[in-house]
């Protein structure tokens, strides 16, 4: 019988959210489990916030995960992150890219954008474990800031029991040809940091 | 061999396995990825028509002719597409005819979350509902033997959270490719196919007689079963909504309906002898409840479930409870939702209609607007849109207000693909009829919201093939429209003073205003940054609204890895404190 995980990432429209979760529902299924995921495209791409949701399970019925059941929130952007506390399952893990994308009403000084201190307030009220990530600055010393969706998947792998060489084969087939070497540097880069 | 696919993606295969050759529709979110998917397979031919009335004629066409064809669309490119739906559904057909129609609940890319499975009944046609992604593609498969066994055309209802969620599919083996066929004989029968009074009033008769058999049919076809369970609730539910019932009511009995138009009564009938209490839990109108309760079965729904919005697992959960359908007890408790800064979608960064935008923001016209990427000009800091209502109506708009006459300067804007869309209509009646109004075209090349589908001005079709590029400006002039120009959007000072030009002409005008989206040509260069001493913190150019721009100590600061070099920003920069890096 294959444990239920529930996974939400969050993000901002272009972080590369879509093409990382297919990774995680693929890994999913070629480990055994039934796998279901959702996401919205067309207008909240647009720069906007974006979340997806993946559950692995031995029968998943639904594609959207329930209120205050994710295990994993893999947060791309800071403020996305914080967003989605009501999600989280107390004893979960919040894992978060060290990165800000200031939204048009911050810009405007219309708003502030939350310390860092009050991200991990909200996030650990609700129970989660909050685990911050050098995504961006990994994917920067790769040469690529779009690589930090994938250090970030690294990272969540560490907490996973699934082998290393499921997601690496797994990463290879779906991203470009192209990036392919660097996206498993990326990948391992999440994996091996201490955390 | 299971592979994970969209929903969309599903159908694609589904139609592909079902035989159907012909494809046509309008990209549309949720809908767009189903007909781009299916013109991969080989073997069959897919076109994005101008709009969905001409996808659906297109599909009409071929079905007389005898090619399987299946026509895709969101719920509201429907409404385009009503009138055809609406004598097909008297003409029948040769071939089988499926229409995939994609609902949006919550409006997550639409103007509004009408329910579409009104149009079946509305319609007299049949319509399935799928739950996943395997039931996607095998009811393609369902729909055409339907279709072909029934000779109606089948809609096919699928909502945002089924055509964009990902489950397994099973892969089946590939269908054997043939020959390409021989071309048909066109099989003449006017009686049947030519609605004119004389011979319509002889079909409606064989509509009614054909929805019969259909409710027949629904009772004993796979498509709609009894999943026994506990006694206490019977749960009636469809689509991806029976998958978050399943969650809520794990034990309960339940009637799966696969097919929602017509309803299968002695299904119905037989769930509420079986339990105390029946439960229908669907997603926006009241559609199966209505139905249930016409027969005489108490049954609880809408008093229950919200009519407004999206369902999810969590929502039915919490109905449920508040009507003590299911234990209290269970009540988890979740923390609310911070309250913090929201984050809309935006204009990207590069993007051409931000410089029209700003234009008219500063020249203070009420603009008229459309459906498209461009709708984000509504949005703060631009804030230069002002209404936006479907497709094609900016154009009627603008010229109703301008024959009433206000005292603000007026403009209608309106994208390249909703142009071919349905743009040129209402553009010759403000020629006809005498108008004075200005249009802008504002011209990306591309259907840019759905995914950078090809169209008339494009040069390319779905099938990757050179076509005829549609000039938009030639069209106008071909029209009779004297005054039309064309304007690069970056081009700021020529922008502004064109559109004054225009207003001033007081004669019905068009500028096209043209710069490929940025996103599908990834179009890239040096970004821009800030020299602080030169910062005066006028504000302008937060007030284009772009990403990579924030407001920061004593000025403002470019996020590099954000900006595409566009150099917007700069041609509005009075201090001239925005530079190009490496420039």
């Amino acid at each position: 019988m294959k444990k239920k995980i529930d996974f939400l990432f969050a993000g901002v429209g272009g972080q590369g959210t879509i093409l990382t979760s297919d990774i995680l529902a693929e890994v999913g299924l070629r480990c055994g489990y039934d796998v279901k995921k959702s996401e919205v495209h067309g207008m909240a791409q647009r720069g906007g916030a974006v979340e997806s949701h993946v559950r692995w399970g031995e029968k998943v019925y639904s594609p959207l995960i329930e209120e205050g059941e994710a295990d994993y929130l893999l947060g791309f952007e800071m403020l996305e992150a914080a967003r989605w506390p009501h999600f989280l399952k107390p004893g979960s893990v919040a894992l978060v890219n060290r990165y800000r994308i200031m939204p048009p009403v911050v810009n405007l000084g219309q708003a502030k954008y939350p310390e860092e201190k009050e991200i991990e307030t909200i996030l650990s009220g609700a129970g989660a474990r909050v685990v911050w990530v050098e995504g961006a600055a990994k994917a920067r010393e790769l040469g690529n800031l779009a690589l930090a969706g994938v250090v970030l998947l690294g990272a969540l792998s560490s907490y996973l029991a699934e082998p290393a060489e499921v997601w690496q084969t797994v990463i290879e087939e779906m991203v470009p040809p192209k990036f392919k070497e660097l996206n498993v540097k990326a990948f391992f880069a999440g994996r091996e940091a201490k955390l | 061999m299971k592979k994970i696919m969209t929903g969309n993606e599903a159908f694609a295969y589904g139609a592909y396995l079902a035989g159907i050759k012909i494809g046509a529709g309008y990209p549309g979110t949720p809908s767009s990825e189903i007909l781009y998917n299916f013109a991969r397979y080989p073997g069959v031919y897919a076109e994005w028509s101008v709009n969905e009335k001409v996808a659906l004629d297109v599909c009409v066409g071929a079905a007389y002719a005898g090619r399987r064809a299946v026509m895709t669309t969101k719920h509201v490119g429907l409404n385009v597409a009503a009138d055809s739906l609406f004598y097909v559904a008297y003409t029948g057909l040769k071939a089988g005819l499926v229409i995939i129609n994609a609902d949006d609940p919550f409006m997550h890319s639409s103007q509004n979350e009408q329910d579409n499975r009104h149009y079946a009944r509305f319609a007299k046609v049949p319509m399935l509902e799928p739950a996943d992604s395997e039931e996607a593609k095998s009811f393609v498969k369902y729909a055409v033997e339907i279709s072909e066994a029934f000779d109606t055309p089948v809609i096919i209802r699928s909502t945002t959270r089924l055509s964009h969620s990902r489950t397994a599919v099973n892969l089946e083996e590939e269908p054997v490719q043939q020959a390409p066929p021989e071309p048909l004989a066109y099989e003449r029968n006017p009686v049947k196919y030519v609605m004119i009074p004389a011979y319509a009033r002889q079909r409606h008769p064989v509509v009614e007689e054909r929805l019969k058999k259909l409710a027949e049919f629904a009772e004993a076809t796979p498509l709609n079963y009894i999943e026994a369970g506990d006694d206490s609730l019977g749960i009636i539910s469809s689509g991806v909504v029976y998958q978050y019932a399943k969650e809520v009511f794990p034990t309960a009995t339940f009637l799966k309906l696969g097919m929602v138009y017509p309803l299968p009564v002695k299904l119905i009938r037989e769930l509420a002898e079986r339990v105390k209490q029946v439960v229908v839990v669907e997603e926006l109108d009241p559609f199966i409840e209505e139905h249930v309760r016409l027969l005489g079965i108490p049954v609880k729904g809408k008093d229950v479930f919200p009519m407004i919005g999206e369902l999810s697992p969590g929502r039915v959960r919490k109905c449920a409870q508040e009507a003590g359908l299911i234990p209290q007890g269970e009540l988890k408790k979740v923390v609310s939702a911070p309250a913090l800064p929201g984050r809309p979608p935006m204009l990207c960064p590069g993007c051409g209609h931000r410089g029209v935008f700003y234009a008219l923001q500063r020249l203070r016209t009420v603009t008229f607007g459309d459906i498209g990427c461009y709708t984000l000009g509504a949005a703060p800091p631009l804030n230069a849109m002002h209404t936006c209502g479907c497709m094609g109506a900016g154009l009627g708009v603008v010229h109703g207000v301008d024959k009433v006459g206000v005292k603000d300067r007026t403009v209608a804007v309106i994208g390249d693909s909703t142009f071919f869309h349905s743009g040129v209509a209402p553009l010759i009646n403000i020629l006809y009829n005498k108008g004075v109004s200005t249009v802008i075209v504002l011209d990306n090349r591309v259907t840019a919201m759905t995914g950078h589908q090809p169209h008339p001005g494009s040069g390319k079709t779905l099938m990757g093939e050179d076509a005829p590029l549609i000039s938009v400006e030639e069209v106008a002039r071909g029209i009779g429209f004297k005054r039309v120009d064309v304007v690069n959007p970056y081009d700021f000072r020529n922008v502004v003073d064109t559109i004054k030009e225009h207003l001033r002409s007081g004669e019905p005008s068009v500028i096209v205003a043209r710069h490929p989206c940025v996103l599908y040509t990834r179009e890239r260069y040096s970004p821009y940054a800030v020299n602080l001493e030169l910062c005066n913190e006028c504000g302008n150019c937060l007030r284009i609204g772009c990403v990579p721009i924030s407001k920061v100590e004593g000025g403002v600061a470019i996020d590099a890895a954000l900006c595409v070099g566009c150099g917007f920003c700069a041609t509005i920069c009075n201090p001239k404190a925005i530079y190009q890096l490496g420039s």
